[in-house]
């Protein structure tokens, strides 16, 4: 192709986007002179050029734009959103016709006498039109739609600050200081060059090829005392690294060059779907690596897309949900620690979280159960799934099969990783983090046997050494390994087993080193043997025949000259998954818990005094200990053990008997300062089940038999087993009838999901309600309670309303009504029967068996 | 594959196990000594590491294993012959220092035919010389990991 043909098209390819970009400014502030001067200049351009090299084509179709533009500058016709559609058309045309030059090196054929003429019609709209705006040109210049131009005839070069000025605003000193040159671009056209693409990438693989010699060099230095190459060394050290850094910044560019398509995306979306949508940037000037910016762009595009047809609501939906009837894209762009993070954020309805639960089901995703273990930003993260659009239609926007899932593997290929918040009502953020440049990451050096592995930093959360007799250590529940890492059970998975390495021994290491990272929505702990250091690394794709391998993304060779294999946390994360599951996925601090109506409970599996297999709640169960059995002291006619500085009771009653020596299993539970262990045989697993239990009579120290696993399996009372440790722990419970049923009335799932387990070891049977108005029409429904504790503080109808309308029940007046409060200043029970602390569970409990032993008396 | 025909005329010589080998000296690079040869898990169990060469990373493979010749078999100085393909660096790891060949089309002949079938696919022909017989490589099939067959 010609040289000054693709000069002309890839300049007016650039002008274009900036024309687009500045018409969607000027549809919203039509009284801006200087946006409708750029996009004048740059259409005159392009005109100018055309009949240069001759494109007639193109030429007659840019002269009657700039006609048009020419009159929105003079004055003389007004900006307007439908003349601003045919100009966007008219620019559209452009593109076309480019794109056909590109393809076939010459004009392509067609006819534009009718746009041509649209575009002569809208010209000749003078006079009439224009006679008003001398009138009432500064009237309201922020009118509805029709918005004037100013009035006085401004001379053609202008800045904001002349506008001011015009205004009649106090602005002298600041025009003063200001200097003469004000039109400034042209000077800075000379200051910057066009260079191949392939020069620069060029450039930056033989600066990554430098930086290694110089690593190899210094390491080889550091070997040898008093060498005569160090002070040399340590300047070619500096200058590599200066050279690194200008090379790299060739190679920046601003994120803003990715988003430049957006706003004319978002004004035609917006068009489209009859929805008024505002599109704020922030950050547009951050830069990053041009290959990453290219490989974001679609990913962005898309999610701008599925924002504004997903996201925002229409302007009849806002308008009745309180909201303004314009929403709101906000893109913002930063810098944080070695990457770059871009948020895109609307303000619209949020994640539909029901869809997505019934969706994820339908799909095979998850079971019911783990579903209703999963906090809502696990359930939320479920649209990085393959096949899970939430779209209720499949609109002409979005919806066509391109899902986030194919967004977060693009995000992922390139090192990045995505997150989002949404919160119903309010809005949803997506969070993309990503690095500076795909060339040069740092990771941490671990190693495996005596082999040594990068893992890249961005997904590192933290590095936790374990050992064995501290209170990090490495825990089993049958092969599975898990660390407890702040109250959290973390999934681990050995990288000696996820690539397949001896390491020369069978089961855990003494000491070992855990690397708890994030990827694919899991966090997860790496167990490796040693952790070397942190660096920087020039990441070099593997070869072909090694790409399949998906632990690994990468190679690199380190300073001693030696090649490392780079680790795919993606990869290792899918490791992580085929081995232990989502059921194991680390749960956010205190994320919300979601129960179903049938909650599946947790249940830890043991064995004791028999070889079929029992249960307990593991809610109820603080945590797993093995101990020595010979530590197990006897005092005063009970089990003891020394246990973090205090005497346990241990219970034995389960077991029947200890063993004499090697590890006991002891599961400990705790309620405030008491702490006992209960004896088992053995720890068997940890299961989901949907209790459906047959009652065993009361007393037995068994709740009821339920089927887990296939197995019948008895669900232990444990409130049984130690109440002869601790009578004011779990008080007896009524006996001669049926458990008492407990209505729970709690907005919080995460306060429901806590209680109701600790209310059914009780030997209470719970229902859950989420608000008022639920709990009512369960009330309705002829079910039958004993009594009913309801939050205070409750969205919709509040806790005291709630207790209210149950006292005005005459088939409800009766039954006990006690008010849970979060806030210790709330002391005056009112309506209620009796209010007790929400959080003091051993309180709250004392007070529903107070209720239940007065109505068995009165029974 | 740049198989040029006006230079297919010349080979280098290599020694895997006792059996001599040759592979067109146009697809040679180099000739070196690995070192810091490091194993890459999950690999293909043919493919003997990864290891540095000047900066650039090398994928070694482990010729012995791939033509299912028994360690132990012929002299053990190990030596390998850097390619080129697709782009990426390999190196052929093999026993015995070589030289280079010089002979015509003609004196090719095609491989025998009761050949061992996995020899057969990786060699291009068998050349007759004073010393015994010389094998012709074709290096593409034997870096051809995607069709399993090769292996």
């Amino acid at each position: 192709m010609d040289e000054l043909l693709r000069d002309f098209l890839t300049e007016s390819g650039e002008s274009l986007t900036v024309v687009d970009g500045e018409m969607v400014k000027l549809e919203a502030d039509p009284n801006n002179r200087e946006v409708l001067q750029k996009i004048f200049r740059l259409v005159h351009t392009i005109k100018g050029t055309c009949g240069f090299i001759g494109l007639p084509r193109l030429e007659k179709v840019a002269h009657a734009a700039e006609n048009v533009l020419g009159k929105f500058r003079d004055g003389v016709i007004r900006v307007t959103p439908d003349s601003v559609t045919l100009i966007f058309e008219s620019l559209d045309r452009i593109k076309e016709i480019l794109a056909g030059i590109e393809q076939a090196e010459s004009e392509p054929l067609g006819d534009d006498a009718d746009l041509i003429e649209r575009l002569g019609v809208l010209a000749a709209l003078d006079g009439r039109e224009s006679s008003k705006i001398g009138a009432d040109g500064e009237a309201d210049p922020f009118g509805p739609e029709v918005t004037t131009l100013a009035a006085e005839p401004l001379i053609a070069v202008i800045s904001a600050d002349a506008v001011r000025v015009a205004a009649g605003e106090p602005v002298v000193a600041e025009a003063l200081a200001l200097p003469a040159v004000k039109t400034g671009e042209a000077p800075l056209a000379n200051q910057s060059i066009r260079v191949n693409v392939d020069v620069i990438e060029q450039l930056i693989v033989m600066v990554s090829e430098l930086v290694l010699t110089r690593n190899q060099l210094l390491e080889m230095v550091r070997h040898s005392n008093d060498s005569e190459f160090k002070v040399p060394l340590q300047r070619l050290s500096n200058v590599t690294a200066e050279l690194q850094e200008s090379v790299m910044k060739t190679r920046m560019q601003p994120i803003g060059n990715a988003w430049a398509k957006l706003p004319r995306i978002v004004r035609d979306l917006g068009a489209e779907l009859g929805k008024k949508i505002e599109l704020q940037m922030h950050g547009a000037e951050t830069e990053l690596d041009r290959q990453v910016l290219e490989l974001i762009k679609d990913p962005l595009t898309h999610m701008v897309r599925n924002s504004a047809d997903h996201g925002l609501e229409t302007p009849a939906e806002r308008k009745a949900s309180g909201k303004g009837e314009q929403g709101t894209i906000t893109l913002r762009a930063f810098h944080e620690g070695g990457h770059i993070i871009v948020e895109i954020a609307d303000d619209g309805r949020g994640l539909p979280l029901d869809k997505i639960k019934a969706k994820a089901l339908t799909n095979g995703l998850v079971s019911e159960g783990e579903l209703g273990r999963m906090s809502e930003a696990q359930v939320q993260r479920f649209i990085f799934h393959a096949g899970l659009s939430t779209a209720q239609k499949v609109t002409n926007v979005s919806g066509r099969g391109v899902g986030m899932d194919v967004v977060r593997s693009n995000i992922e290929l390139i090192g990045g990783s995505i997150d989002l918040k949404s919160r119903q009502g309010h809005g949803t953020t997506f969070t993309i983090k990503i690095p500076l440049t795909m060339a040069i990451i740092s990771a941490l050096i671990v190693g495996v046997s005596d082999m040594r592995f990068a893992i890249p930093q961005i997904c590192v959360r933290e590095l936790v050494r374990a050992s064995e007799g501290s209170d990090t250590k490495i825990e089993r529940i049958n092969r599975t390994s898990v660390l407890r890492l702040r109250d959290r059970l973390l999934p681990l998975v050995r990288l000696s087993e996820v690539l397949n390495v001896s390491t020369g021994r069978d089961g855990d290491p003494a000491e070992a080193y855990i690397v708890v990272a994030q990827a694919a929505g899991q966090t997860f702990g790496i167990v490796v043997d040693t952790v070397y250091d942190t660096g920087e690394i020039v990441v070099k794709p593997v070869c072909s025949i090694l790409k399949d391998i998906p632990v690994f993304s990468g190679n690199t060779i380190l300073g001693d000259g030696s090649v490392i294999m780079i680790l795919d946390p993606n990869g290792v994360a899918a490791a992580v998954a085929g081995e232990v599951g989502t059921r194991n996925a680390a749960e956010d601090a205190l994320g919300g818990m979601v129960a179903d109506s049938e909650p599946k409970q947790s249940l830890l599996l043991f064995r004791a005094g028999s070889p079929e297999p029992k249960a307990v709640l593991l809610g109820a169960v603080t945590r797993l200990e093995m101990v020595d059995a010979q530590k197990i002291e006897r005092s005063d006619g009970r089990h003891v053990l020394q246990y973090r500085g205090n005497l346990m009771p241990v219970i034995t009653s389960l077991a029947g008997s200890l063993s004499r020596e090697g590890a006991q299993p002891i599961l400990v539970f705790s309620e405030g300062d008491h702490t006992v262990g209960v004896a088992v045989d053995e720890i068997l697993d940890i299961v989901e089940a949907t209790l459906k239990f047959e009652l065993s009579a009361a007393g037995s120290g068994v709740i009821g038999t339920s089927v887990v696993k296939g197995r019948a399996t008895e669900v232990i009372d444990i409130a049984f087993h130690v109440s002869d440790v601790f009578q004011s722990w779990f008080s007896k419970r009524s006996s001669g009838r049926g458990r008492p049923s407990i209505l729970l009335v709690d907005d919080s799932p995460f306060f429901r999901t806590m209680v109701a387990p600790q209310l059914m070891a009780a030997g209470y049977d719970v229902t859950e309600a989420g608000n008022a108005e639920l709990a009512l029409r369960l009330m309705g429904e002829g079910k039958s309670f004993d009594i009913i504790l309801s939050d205070i503080c409750m969205p919709g109808m509040d806790g005291r309303q709630f207790a209210a309308a149950v006292k005005r029940d005459p088939g409800w007046r009766e039954t006990p009504v006690v008010g849970l409060a979060a806030d210790t200043d709330e002391n005056d029970p009112g309506v209620f029967d009796a209010l007790t602390r929400k959080f003091d569970r051993e309180g709250l409990i004392q007070t529903i068996n107070g209720f239940i032993h007065t109505q068995e008396r009165a029974a | 594959m740049n198989k040029v025909a006006s230079v297919g005329h010349e080979y280098v010589t290599v020694m895997i196990g006792s059996q001599m080998f040759g592979i067109a000296i146009g697809l040679v690079n180099e000739i070196f000594k690995p070192e810091l040869l490091k194993p890459v898990p999950l690999s293909h169990p043919d493919i003997a590491g990864v290891l540095n060469l000047r900066g650039r990373i090398v994928t070694m493979i482990d010729c012995r294993r791939r033509l299912g010749i028994a360690a132990g078999e012929g002299v053990q100085d190990h030596m390998a012959v850097g390619v080129e393909r697709d782009g990426d660096h390999y190196g052929l790891l093999f026993d015995g220092a070589g030289e280079v060949l010089r002979f015509s089309q003609d004196q090719i002949e095609p491989p025998p035919v009761n050949l061992d079938p996995h020899w057969k696919r990786v060699s291009k022909g068998v050349f007759r010389m004073e010393s015994g017989l010389l094998v012709l490589l074709d290096v593409s099939i034997l870096l051809d990991f995607g069709r399993k067959a090769a292996a």
